[in-house]
């Protein structure tokens, strides 16, 4: 889908943690390694010209090929990476627009650690239920995967996601990774929290539980019970294999739509009551300033949000035609029910095509097929989800929540596309 | 392609928890939960657990899983509710506390905590306005945006310092929470910290949180 360079400048802006503000460089060194391992026996496409291929080009037909590996690796031709700010309490934003479908790679997963990455021994790990429930428990790891498995596809997105863009002064040149980048999707596998409540038999006047992080920040979020008995469970793998430690390994508690720090990564401990403990992450972050001298408390569900992730900055066009306009679309609510593209400002709208599958709390893939006229144009996506909720402007949420609001920056992007192909970050007018 | 008629219901979770469906604590949210309770639930499906679930025997449990003693709950249970529970005995005072952040706090958060290079922690806003939402510019402080004393002794325990996370004795904590609350103009300089002064303390920011309201649909909160 790609169609130029792959040099990302980074936002300039923060978006609620501290931002990239430095160029990513790709490395060619793994491009030269992989050319060298077969250099020995070039050859090169010969005498016959054509095919527009460069004569010094290795041609593969001639030379035998490389043996199975046991673990297999990226084309040395391919080096996606995510953006990274630096700290231990920082974050790394998935390249969305070198993804294809809705699946993020685990080793290009984003991450946004409080304390940065733990190691944890998987034989050492437990995980502690107690408090409001008939039987404390400790469970191992392969305890937790004795219980019926379940496996499901999910996003999950920082709350603090797409701040930079969601700025009347937001900067131009910021790509989709820089802006949302903090938004990842994957199949996710565990045992369902429903089935591990009712095994240490949870009280039925429980209404919060307490989940707490193994990492250096102890991380803990209190979550109504009723997640619990909805859709919440133990994660221990991600896209097929293990989870990432910078992910949760060896098992982390996951919340489907919720905002992406409840889902706590290490999880060591559930404690079950009566009361919302009021946790640093619950009320001095992750709460939301609103008009009026209020803030809102426990604002977990992720509203539907959508990001064109082609044509985008710094994509440059290099012919009018034919332009597959392509991004997802996701909502903490259930599955998203249309996706509308604008490619003049907002003035008109037109439905995309989404993409099987479609599936509740994950993203959807839409596509778009604009006819561009080679005149500048103005590219926005709009999602709706199965509530009838319409993804707003910016000036629609700053309207109702003030401009200093914080989290939950899910207005509309919009993508200016200039007469000489080049793009650039516009939001709606 | 409604997600509720995806995935099946689980009856004896509704029959057993219906209450707490309905119970949560004030600032509950709906939106977790089923948009309309006379809809099945989004719910996972376990193996069997459409007519007979499965773990028969055991009282219906899997008994999978080792029973946690006391001493194995206090090594972890260290968390702080908003009404005390969970303080340690002892504590400490303003005086000492200043020593122990002038130690091991003030590289990260500055000499009288306003000055960074990490979060601000000190400062009040005049007459405890609470225009986070109006002005971007404001510091959400100890003192003009955290609702309860207790998440400071319960995050300053389990967190910091930084470099050497979780390792200040509980006396040591209760006078970092006690110089941040001086700090902030909430105590004297010649006050004591102990499990009382922290419980009791009125923050000044503490009924400006609200529920979330956000519940889907057409209008935009």
């Amino acid at each position: 889908m790609r169609k130029d360079g792959k040099k990302i400048p980074d936002a300039s802006e923060g978006d609620g943690e501290a931002p990239p503000n430095e160029l990513r460089t790709v490395s060619r060194r793994a491009l030269i390694t992989g050319a060298a391992a077969t250099a020995g026996s070039v050859m090169t496409v010969g005498a016959a010209r054509g095919l527009g291929i460069e004569q010094s080009s290795l041609d593969p037909t001639r030379v035998p090929g490389e043996r199975p590996v046991e673990v297999g690796s990226r084309s040395p031709f391919e080096t996606p990476g995510k953006q990274l700010s630096g700290s231990a309490g920082g974050s790394s934003r998935t390249p969305h627009h070198e993804l294809h479908g809705i699946l993020t790679p685990a080793d290009l997963h984003f991450e946004r650690h409080h304390h940065g990455i733990p190691q944890i021994d998987p034989t050492q790990y437990r995980l502690l239920i107690h408090g409001m429930v008939d039987r404390p428990t400790l469970f191992t790891l392969d305890d937790l995967k004795r219980f019926p498995q379940v496996a499901r596809l999910h996003f999950i997105e920082c709350s603090g996601n797409g701040g930079a863009g969601s700025r009347t002064d937001a900067n131009p040149r910021m790509s989709p990774q820089a802006m949302d980048g903090l938004l990842s999707t994957s199949e996710w596998s565990g045992v369902a929290l429903a089935t591990l409540f009712e095994e240490v038999g949870a009280h039925s006047d429980a209404t919060w539980f307490l989940a707490e992080g193994s990492d250096a920040a102890v991380m803990s979020r209190s979550i109504p019970m009723e997640k619990a008995w909805d859709d919440a469970m133990i994660a221990y793998g991600q896209n097929g294999e293990a989870i990432r430690p910078e992910q949760g390994y060896p098992a982390r508690l996951f919340l489907p739509g919720w905002e992406g720090n409840t889902s706590v990564k290490w999880v060591r401990r559930l404690e079950l009551s009566d009361r919302p403990f009021m946790s640093r992450e619950e009320t001095s972050k992750y709460s939301d300033p609103i008009l009026g001298g209020k803030a809102r408390l426990f604002s977990f569900v992720m509203d539907a949000k959508s990001l064109i992730t082609y044509p985008v900055y710094p994509d440059r066009l290099t012919s009018s035609g034919f332009v597959e306009i392509s991004g997802y679309a996701w909502t903490g609510r259930g599955v998203i029910d249309r996706v509308e593209i604008s490619t003049d400002g907002g003035g008109t709208w037109a439905d995309a095509v989404l993409q099987e599958p479609v599936l509740p709390k994950c993203t959807t893939r839409f596509r778009y097929a604009w006819d561009w006229d080679g005149r500048p144009a103005h590219l926005m996506s709009r999602a709706i989800d199965e509530t009838g909720y319409i993804q707003p402007t910016l000036e629609q949420i700053t309207d109702v929540r003030g401009p200093g609001t914080r989290y939950h920056y899910n207005s509309i992007r919009g993508w200016r596309v200039n007469s000489n192909g080049s793009v650039e970050f516009q939001p709606p007018a | 392609m409604r997600s509720s008629s995806r995935y099946g219901l689980r009856a004896h979770h509704l029959a057993v928890f219906v209450s707490a469906l309905f119970s949560v604590w004030a600032c509950g949210v709906n939106e977790g939960g089923p948009e309309d309770p006379g809809e099945p639930t989004l719910s996972w499906t376990n193996p069997g657990s459409s007519a007979a679930p499965f773990p028969s025997g055991q009282g219906g449990r899997y008994g999978f899983g080792s029973p946690a003693s006391v001493t194995d709950i206090a090594v972890w249970d260290i968390d702080i509710s908003p009404n005390g529970a969970g303080l340690p005995s002892g504590g400490s005072t303003v005086t000492e506390g200043l020593k122990v952040y002038q130690k091991k706090c003030m590289a990260c958060h500055g000499p009288t905590g306003t000055e960074g290079p990490f979060d601000v922690l000190a400062g009040r806003v005049p007459g405890d306005e609470f225009q986070f939402a109006e002005d971007r510019s404001l510091r959400s402080t100890v003192g003009s945006y955290w609702p309860f004393a207790t998440t400071l002794f319960d995050y300053t325990r389990r967190a910091m310092p930084f470099d050497f996370p979780g390792s200040l004795s509980d006396e040591e904590v209760y006078g970092v929470v006690g110089a941040m609350l001086f700090l902030n103009d909430l105590l004297p300089e010649d006050a004591v910290v102990d499990s009382a002064t922290v419980a009791e303390i009125i923050m000044p920011a503490r009924d400006r949180f609200i529920p979330d309201d956000r519940t889907g649909g057409p209008i935009i909160r």
